[in-house]
């Protein structure tokens, strides 16, 4: 506006002013884009820094020191079914200097005390090799594990070394004699949970995990779908429609650690159902479920366009026809991705399970959603507290298996918004 | 007012008045509707020509703000009676909306589906027979004769639409609504649908909504001018463009307003 004629200059040519005016809007707008990717590289980096950390305390939880001795199946130890003693047996046989008790307790050590599993498979297995001399691999203790994959120095008297100078020399002359391996670790993958870091086994936890979540699915998928097709489809639009709405958004704000206390109230005090069992825990997921469930098919249902309702209204089909036939089948991809994502967040609860007696120290891999069981995310919860070193890579191990199993299913929910997306 | 006074009216309405809420949108509509004629109501944007079709098949009773007050009959039957199911209504009186509206499934399952539901068919042959029949009176079987199975939506506009008029006459109804059927259509598709819509008039009492007065003139035998919610003038589709009785519709038919 610097012109004379104020009109002409701005109906024909910008003027420095708005020549300055683009600059400024072009560099605002990069600005802009700067912070915005910045904010991306951060949250990656974090995210990057995160894994990282995982997988490389992890990855080592998928090995296990094995040793190999030469055990012999003989008739008696067989009978009294004292494997134990078969082992150590065999292990003073290897080591025919070592006599004292306290010396051959150390090296009896260096196996685990559940050692003998493998021989009694063994045996049930082939009952013909009664009597035999065998080699046998077996499982190290936790301590061995831990310095054969360096995460204890193995030199002797350095900080957090709990092998005695003795098991080293006798571990150093195995290995020199190729009798140390590490092999794929398959009790991790197969067993419930133990007090031996090299027993300890995600399995049970991961059982437990999957049936609570069916029926988490169970339970909120049908209910969640009702409540939301009637109030999308059905309730009329008043006071009370609106007010219970408000209380679904609510609700889905609720810290999940309530909807534990509601479960024990109810669940576990009131109708008496069994404790830590996967039953309960699914039932409580299913109440922090369902309002995700439910706001998540309302958006799907909203999302259908009214007038594939008018046509077929049109049509005379009834308001339930309408449902069935056309408006549900049009909002279920929406309205499973939105359940899926529900799950996988229920699925990482810890608290309210907490809450319930998930907690528990369980060894047995649950048969039944009625045994008592642990979780996944319990079970990091169990291992991250415990002191033994062993324990730090399982708990990454079962953090892993976490990710993976939250991976999973939203690979799940994004398939099948790929597979159902329809236009129209 | 009545056209062949002698027929006894398909649609009779007196003093209909329709209220979203506190708003009056219809106010004291009489009109009759003659078996097989076409009807067409004209009018400008907001002046309630939707609003009185949608009284017709109750499609007003989705608006859960809306009162419907007055003497609707089809037939001599009040189509407001509590009696009255709104299904079987529907089946009688069907409807073709102003942007083409197939469902996402196939072509067939599109017009098979009236059908279906009213329980039409006894078995699958007389589904398709239905079937062919509707897509060949709605002039779209040549053209879609041997894609059945593709959905209804990968059809042009054009098509569409006349897909919905098919999946309407599906059902075999006695009065087919139409509000602004052509409004979304290009002027080659629309030329079609009006062609059909005049087809259709031997087997159909059809009413038209439409903003097109070319379109009025060269579909329908009687036409009807609302303006804010009232019928102002109805009469013979040649009377009404050539010497209309009323100054609004003069104004209206002139392109003075609107
Ligand atoms: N569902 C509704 N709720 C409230 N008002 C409506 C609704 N539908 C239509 N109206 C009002 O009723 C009047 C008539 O609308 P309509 O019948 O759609 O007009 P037309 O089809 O002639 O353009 C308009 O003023 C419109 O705003
Ligand atoms: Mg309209």
């Amino acid at each position: 506006m610097t012109d004379n004629s104020p009109t002409a200059a701005a109906a024909h040519r910008p003027s420095l002013d708005a020549a300055a005016h683009v600059r400024r809007r072009y560099a605002a707008e990069r600005r802009f884009k700067a912070i915005g990717l910045g904010a991306i590289f951060l949250a990656l980096g974090f995210l990057a820094i995160l894994l990282w950390t995982i997988v490389s305390n992890g990855l080592s939880a998928f090995m296990q020191t094995y040793i190999r001795v030469d055990v012999r199946f003989d008739a008696e130890s067989v009978a009294g079914e004292d494997y134990q003693g078969a082992i150590k047996s065999a292990l003073y046989a290897r080591f025919p200097a070592v006599e004292s008790r306290g010396e051959r307790r150390e090296l009896a050590a260096l196996l685990s005390s559940g050692a003998d599993t493998a021989l009694r498979r063994m045996l049930t297995a082939d009952p013909s090799l009664v009597g035999t001399t065998k080699p046998v691999w077996l499982v190290a203790s936790d301590d061995v594990d831990m310095a054969i994959k360096g995460h204890i120095s193995r030199q002797p008297g350095a900080s957090g070394n709990r092998l005695t100078d003795r098991q080293l020399g006798w571990l150093g002359e195995l290995e020199a004699a190729g009798t140390v391996e590490k092999r794929f670790n398959t009790i991790l993958l197969s067993s419930g949970d133990s007090r031996e870091p090299e027993l300890a086994g995600l399995w049970g936890a991961v059982v437990g995990s999957v049936f609570s979540l069916v029926i988490t699915l169970i339970v909120s998928f049908p209910l969640g779908v009702a409540t939301a097709v009637y109030l999308e489809e059905f309730a009329p639009k008043n006071r009370w429609t609106a007010l219970i709405e408000v209380n679904i958004n609510n609700l889905a704000a609720v810290p999940s650690v309530v909807f534990g206390l509601l479960g024990l109230a109810i669940f576990l005090n009131f109708l008496g159902m069994p404790r830590s069992a996967p039953l309960v825990g699914g039932l409580v997921l299913a109440l922090i479920c369902l309002p995700t469930i439910i706001i998540a098919g309302r958006a799907a249902l909203k999302a259908v366009p009214p007038s594939i309702r008018e046509a077929a209204l049109g049509l005379g089909a009834s308001r339930l026809q309408v449902v069935n036939d056309h408006v549900l089948p049009l909002a279920m991809p929406g309205i499973m991705t939105g359940t899926i994502l529900g799950m996988a967040h229920a699925l990482g609860e810890t608290a309210p399970l907490l809450m319930i007696g998930m907690v528990a120290f369980i060894v047995d891999i649950p048969a039944s959603p009625l045994d008592p069981s642990a979780v996944l995310p319990v079970q990091v919860y169990l291992w991250a507290d415990s002191p033994e070193r062993a324990f730090v890579e399982r708990t990454s191990a079962a953090i892993m298996a976490l990710l993976l199993f939250l991976g999973a299913m939203n690979l799940a929910a994004i398939l099948l918004r790929k597979k159902f997306e329809r236009r129209w | 007012m009545s056209h062949s006074p002698s027929l006894p009216a398909k649609v009779r309405a007196r003093d209909i008045n329709v209220h979203y809420g506190d708003k009056h949108a219809l106010k004291h509509v009489d009109l009759d509707i003659h078996a097989h004629e076409v009807v067409a109501l004209i009018g400008p944007s907001g002046c309630g020509k939707s609003t009185f079709l949608r009284c017709i098949n109750r499609m007003n009773d989705q608006v859960d703000s809306a009162r419907v007050t007055g003497l609707l009959t089809l037939d001599g039957d009040d189509i407001y009676d509590r009696a009255v199911d709104v299904v079987q209504l529907r089946a009688r009186v069907g409807m073709v909306f102003q942007k083409p509206n197939p469902f996402p499934k196939s072509i067939f399952d599109n017009v098979a589906y009236g059908p279906r539901i009213h329980g039409m068919a006894r078995d699958q042959a007389e589904l398709d027979e239905i079937v062919m029949t509707s897509l060949e009176r709605a002039g779209l079987l040549a053209e879609v004769r041997d894609r059945l199975d593709e959905p209804g939506t990968s059809l042009s506009g054009g098509q569409q639409q006349r897909l919905c008029i098919a999946r309407a006459i599906a059902v075999s109804p006695e009065l087919i609504l139409m509000d602004e059927p052509c409004s979304a259509l290009d002027p080659i598709a629309t030329a079609r649908v009006e062609e059909l819509i005049d087809e259709l008039r031997e087997n159909f009492t059809i009413v038209i909504v439409t903003h097109s007065m070319q379109q009025a003139a060269r579909v329908s035998q009687r036409t009807a001018f609302f303006h804010l919610g009232e019928l102002v003038e109805v009469g013979d589709t040649e009377q009404i463009f050539t010497n209309p009785q009323h100054p609004l519709t003069q104004g209206y038919i002139t392109g003075r307003f609107g």
